[in-house]
């Protein structure tokens, strides 16, 4: 009878195996770039002209990385640059390349408690913030949104650890479930552009902050090294990040709008 | 709460177009979801049947570890075939992490509890019926097992029901194994998070009644084979 | 009546005679049956008579092996009960346990091929269910099913025949169908053990009487002798329907 069972299970398992065919690679992605439609406008393109089918699992970046440290992924596109260039120090990437960026937005209800609609200096208007101890929603998953947001507060010299659980309130989950938990309870969050534009459930929030230099989002794109993961498709997967940095898939990135406005801005270094 | 007629009608929509999308996400949570049950059944009733039936020291220990496991938290589920399936775990040669595959062993892992624990008490109860009968017959265990399960069928349709209740429902280890990748891995419960993350909120719900819709259609047949078969059987 | 069970007279290695010394059950420091010894021989239908309460089931149940004995000895043909046996006995329990499943297939559970469906058929026959074969068993009336039982306890072709007052609860004329396998039965040779508390039936069947009472053994002889003359008093109350305390 058990070996029967397992003979069973083993078939069902053979069944339903459809593993990632040859002619496939698999990126780990943050959420943004998934939940703003970026790459249901670019994947059609790229897989049109080379033939190569791209799957996306979409991630915060923290969890993205450590996904492609344990070499669960072919190329690598984020927004936390320092941890970028630590990952390929670490001999995981084979190289970055800047791709494409836009910005991060403080949004807010309308209603504008801590007053900071129209203030253009991030770090001040974070101070406000605390100052107001009006309610924050942060995305508090280690993700890139997040290591920005964290950068500012201690640039605003504010202790947000303090405030955990007060008027500071880590959801630690992805940036759109974190704008629904922020319109829910009437925070200011911090949040990439794209995704707030694509955003539909947005209630009365607005934009209360934007054009710091400080909220600058660049996103990079590496290759997963196949030294370190010899199950990296690395052909398909350095075709991949070649087109993405070629005039072709630079050009595709800044073709991508919704509601008339652009979403991400190419970048690469041609 | 205007959400909730746009959701009935989007549901309606999608449902009425045909929208093919739609269909291979619908076909992928029935795909995994009925092949997990099928393999947590055929774990779980020899299991459950064992259990029913023998008395050894520390069996009570046993029904308390596996009545708990029915509560295993789906996402730390997730996390444990994930950690297994990662190309940096011990079984990361096979290559099935954000497969079908890898997301029918979560759930299988998910339900056999279930599928046990119920099954044990179904068949003890039958059990405690049959048992002088089937000692004086001398029937071998695995005979006795054997006819506990083909005379408990309707009641563990239940069982069966209820666990692949639990697998179609469940999010937190598809989404870790599975990856939500779309045309692959996406299934209906990721979907309506991944619409959900977008914000849009009537398209998730529309999703969700779907989903309903689906398990209710699943339960409507099964408990209709039931019960013209129960007619048929026995009083 | 059909031929069904083939003569067991003489089959061997033969389970008779039953040879019980000392038989005694306690449960929870309850002393339910005391000291029995029991000696059966070849032939017949013993009633095991006795007031509710006197262990006569609990012995049944002993003799077959379902209940481990505290203390006593079991010898059926100078074996003790191992399982080989048990197999060679039959047990009919005053509810009939059937499976969820068709007549039909309630015999094929015990049958497994034995002989096929013609075998089946005759013993539906037998026991006066030839039309019922494709019915839910569990759909049957009670005396129905009880005969069922009985063909499926046939089917195994035991030597020894155990019924637990296999008649309470049944109409008259399904006790007299029921009576009238269990002698078809005896007559092909299959040493019947009746537990009964129906003093009609025993009058009716009994070649023997063993009479129980308060766990012991008070008498044990020829039917006749039990009913016309019994020696102890107790087995006199009960027969004259005055309590036995």
């Amino acid at each position: 009878m058990y070996m029967r069972t397992f003979s069973a299970a083993a078939l069902a398992v053979v069944a339903t195996g459809v593993a990632a065919q040859d002619g496939s690679i698999l990126v780990q992605s943050t959420t943004s770039t998934q939940a703003s439609g970026l790459y249901d406008h670019l994947l059609p393109i790229f897989e049109e002209e080379t033939g190569i089918e791209v799957n996306v699992v979409a991630v915060g970046t923290g969890q993205a990385i450590q996904n492609a440290r344990n070499c669960d992924g072919d190329v690598l596109l984020v927004h936390a640059q320092d941890q970028e260039e630590q990952f390929v120090e670490d001999g995981m990437g084979v190289e970055r390349h800047d791709l494409m960026y836009n910005d991060f937005v403080v949004v807010g209800p309308a209603s504008d408690p801590a007053g900071i609609a129209g203030m253009t200096d991030a770090q001040d208007a974070f101070a406000q913030i605390a100052e107001a101890e009006a309610p924050f929603a942060s995305r508090g998953d280690e993700s890139g949104t997040h290591s920005k947001e964290l950068q500012l507060w201690d640039s605003a010299g504010v202790d947000v650890e303090a405030a955990s659980g007060g008027w500071y309130r880590e959801t630690g989950s992805g940036m759109g479930q974190t704008l629904n938990t922020a319109v829910g309870m009437e925070a200011y969050t911090l949040t990439d552009r794209a995704t707030w534009i694509s955003f539909e459930n947005r209630g009365d929030f607005e934009i209360a902050v934007e054009g710091d230099e400080d909220l600058f989002n660049q996103y990079g794109v590496i290759l997963v090294n196949p030294d370190e993961c010899p199950s990296v498709n690395a052909e398909a997967g350095q075709a991949f990040v070649d087109w993405l940095i070629s005039e072709a898939g630079q050009e595709a990135i800044a073709s991508y709008e919704l509601d008339g406005q652009q979403l991400f801005f190419p970048n690469a270094e041609g | 709460m205007q959400d909730m007629g746009e959701a009935l009608q989007l549901a309606l929509a999608l449902v009425l177009s045909g929208d093919p999308d739609l269909l291979e996400i619908v076909g992928l949570s029935l795909q995994v979801s009925l092949t997990a049950t099928a393999v947590a059944l055929l774990l779980g009733l020899p299991i459950g049947a064992l259990l029913a039936i023998t008395r050894f020291r520390g069996r009570d220990a046993v029904l308390v570890v596996v009545n708990a496991l029915m509560g295993l938290p789906p996402v730390v589920v997730g996390l444990l075939v994930y950690l297994h399936l990662s190309r940096a775990g011990p079984l990361g040669f096979l290559g099935l992490l954000y497969t079908p595959t890898a997301m029918v062993i979560a759930q299988t892992i998910l339900i056999t509890p279930i599928v046990t624990a119920l099954s044990r008490q179904v068949l003890e109860d039958l059990h405690a019926e049959y048992d002088e009968q089937f000692r004086s017959l001398c029937l071998s265990r695995i005979e006795t097992i054997r006819a506990l399960l083909w005379d408990g069928r309707y009641a563990l349709l239940t069982v069966a029901l209820a666990g692949f209740g639990r697998a179609v429902a469940e999010v937190g280890a598809v989404i870790v194994v599975g990856g939500n990748i779309d045309h692959l891995t996406r299934v209906m419960t990721t979907a309506i998070a991944l619409e959900t993350a977008k914000g849009d909120l009537a398209l998730a719900l529309g999703l969700g009644l779907i989903l309903m819709a689906i398990a209710l259609g699943v339960n409507a047949m099964v408990q209709a084979v039931r019960l013209t078969a129960t007619r048929a059987a026995h009083a | 009546m059909r031929e069904v069970a083939p003569d067991l007279r003489g089959a061997t290695p033969a389970l008779l005679p039953l040879r019980a010394r000392g038989l005694t059950l306690e449960i929870g420091g309850k002393r339910l049956v005391d000291g029995i010894d029991l000696d059966l021989g070849g032939d017949g239908i013993t009633v095991v008579l006795g007031p509710n309460g006197a262990g006569k089931s609990l012995l049944l149940r002993m003799l077959h092996g379902l209940i481990q004995p505290t203390a006593g000895e079991i010898h059926w043909g100078g074996h003790p009960l191992t399982t080989d046996v048990r197999r060679r006995q039959a047990l009919v329990f005053q509810k009939p346990v059937l499976l969820r499943r068709s007549v039909a297939a309630n015999l094929d559970f015990v049958l497994r091929g034995r002989d096929g469906s013609a075998r089946r058929r005759a013993l539906l026959d037998h026991v006066g269910l030839g039309g019922h074969a494709a019915q839910p068993a569990r759909q049957l009336s009670g005396g129905e099913q009880q005969r069922l039982a009985l063909a499926r306890a046939l089917a195994t072709e035991p030597q020894v025949l155990f019924l637990d007052e296999p008649t309470a609860s049944l109409d008259p004329a399904s006790v007299l169908k029921i009576e009238e396998i269990v002698r078809g039965a005896a007559a092909h040779g299959a040493r019947i053990i009746l537990v009964s508390h129906d003093l009609g039936q025993a009058r009716r069947l009994a070649d023997e009487v063993v009479f129980l009472a308060n766990g012991r053994l008070v008498e044990h002889g020829p039917a006749a002798r039990f009913f016309d003359n019994p020696a102890s008093g107790a087995a006199r109350d009960y027969l004259a329907g005055r309590l036995v305390v």
